[in-house]
């Protein structure tokens, strides 16, 4: 791994997105952050040194392959793993997907059950169908509060009982921001002996990830790096059959672009560094939103107050129609997400929020980024209340 | 409140009935919201809806406005799996929510 303590400073001369008055604010930033200034200086370097196949035997895929190693290496060292642990894949809904069938299908004489939580990302809840359904179990689905948190009790109930081969929980859900009780439910998990797959996918960089997984999948474009790779560990104590054992790439068949996966290692190192002090900006920052927005009136603010990740902040409108407020945002000049049904090629809204029983309507989803600055924040508070007003309007909804 | 017919009982019991078939979120909440507006507690109010949202936000409506869901089975081919669509193709369910106005 070479050196990323930049000399010339953490952030590229380049002007960044949402960073000066007047320019675009873009606040969606979960799962497609913009490229760190580092993970772009390595990308680059990669592009020119990594562009080899790594499994060749001359200098210039021994040349790939180092980098690969080292990007191994580094992201290991953030997760408390050993190099050997840490595997690229494709992206984050491969590595979760290989995850779960792979704990599930080395556990098929205890059973087809797959536990998961009724938040987890729909890449987990689909391989735990896929899973159940070949070994003849079932998916169980374990509910969640009103903030979106499972029982920790309840959970290890579930995973105990016989004939469960996997449990899949999420550290932190990335539409709300909501911390699941992982420690507890990983004791459980090693008492029961089932395994627990840990999607951090949106925790990653962020938020301290507890030594608390057997299989975890993390994403690389959500903390700064580049998409189309993802980061899969699994503990060298658990057995896990990868998608094709044969192949040179057991958990990513057909290997991964060097020149991304040393970039996200770079990004998740620069990430990592400042970590404590970009959660303490950024969660003021949201703590502010949520503050403010409450106020607006008939807006709910939705997932944990304290226990959640220091970026995520997510609230709905009563009588706004999702589409409508996105739509209006941008035209103001602010990017946001949304978990609204009318926002999704589905007529079906966010199973996050409707998991937890909350408005799902006129919903709004943020993430901020670590270039999103307090006047971006201030710039989309001043907004929004008039956005809201007029969406409003268009449907007559005053007095109701 | 054209879509808010009183009296005739088409629906287990309640009072008034809103018709929001076909019409997709928030509408559905909105136009039980209007039928809603002026009713005394106590009052059933049913609503029809095909927008699968519905039956998540009419709830939670509720709640907001210190209504209640008044108990008794929502008809329509509900699937209670959190997640990832039931699978209705080809036929359009049909959900039945009915609140009690006031708690």
């Amino acid at each position: 791994m070479t050196d990323t303590t930049d000399p010339t400073g953490p952030r590229s001369p380049a002007p960044r997105p949402g960073s000066t008055a007047g320019a675009r604010v873009h606040l969606d930033n979960g799962g497609a952050a913009p490229l760190h200034p580092l993970a772009r200086q390595a990308l680059l370097q990669a592009l020119d040194d990594g562009w080899a196949d790594p499994h060749r035997l001359h200098s210039e895929g021994r040349r790939a392959a180092r980098l690969l190693d080292g990007a191994r290496e580094a992201v290991a060292g953030t997760l408390g793993a050993r190099t050997e642990e840490v595997h690229f894949t494709a992206g984050h809904t491969a590595g979760l997907r290989a995850a779960v069938l792979g704990a599930a299908r080395a556990r098929r004489r205890a059973g087809g059950d797959v536990v998961v939580g009724a938040t987890e990302r729909a890449a987990v809840l689909h391989a735990a169908d896929a899973a159940a359904r070949a070994q003849d179990g079932a998916r169980v689905v374990v509910d969640v509060d009103r903030h979106g948190r499972v029982d920790a009790g309840a959970f290890a109930t579930a995973l105990a009982r016989p004939g469960v081969a996997v449990a899949a929980l999420q550290h932190a859900n990335g539409e709300v921001g909501t911390r699941q009780p992982l420690t507890a439910v990983h004791e459980a998990a090693r008492d029961a002996g089932v395994p627990l797959v840990v999607d951090a996918g949106a925790s990653l960089g962020h938020d301290d990830v507890p030594d608390a997984w057997d299989l975890l999948a993390a994403n690389p474009a959500d903390w700064g790096g580049p998409a189309g790779v993802g980061v899969l560990a699994v503990r060298q104590r658990v057995r896990a059959v990868p998608p094709e054992p044969e192949d040179a790439d057991p958990w990513a068949p057909g290997g991964v672009s060097v020149p991304a996966a040393f970039a996200a290692a770079v990004a998740l190192q620069a990430v990592a560094a400042d970590r404590a002090a970009e959660d303490a900006r950024r969660r003021r920052l949201t703590d502010r939103v949520r503050a403010t927005v409450a106020a607006v009136p008939d807006v709910a603010v939705v997932g944990d107050p304290d226990d959640r990740l220091p970026h995520v902040v997510t609230f709905s409108c009563l009588y706004v129609d999702g589409e409508a407020l996105v739509s209006e945002l941008d035209r103001a000049g602010f990017a946001v997400g949304s978990g609204s049904a009318c926002t999704a090629s589905t007529l079906e809204p966010s199973h996050v929020l409707a998991a937890m029983g909350v408005l799902t309507h006129g919903n709004v989803r943020i993430a901020l980024d670590r270039s999103t600055g307090e006047d971006d924040v201030e710039r989309f508070l001043a907004a929004l209340p008039g956005a809201v007003q007029r969406v409003r309007d268009v449907l007559g909804v005053a007095g109701l | 409140m054209n879509d808010a017919q009183g009296g005739a009982d088409p629906r287990g019991g309640a009072d008034v009935v809103v018709d929001a078939r076909g019409l997709r979120c928030p509408l559905p909440v909105i136009r039980l919201a209007s039928a809603a507006r002026d009713l005394p507690a106590g009052t059933l109010v049913t609503v029809l809806s095909t927008d699968p949202a519905a039956r998540h936000d009419v709830p939670a409506w509720a709640r907001m406005r210190g209504h209640a869901m008044a108990d008794g089975p929502a008809t329509g081919a509900d699937t209670t799996d959190g997640g990832d669509g039931g699978g209705h193709e080809g036929e359009e369910a049909v959900w039945s929510l009915t609140v009690r106005i006031g708690g």
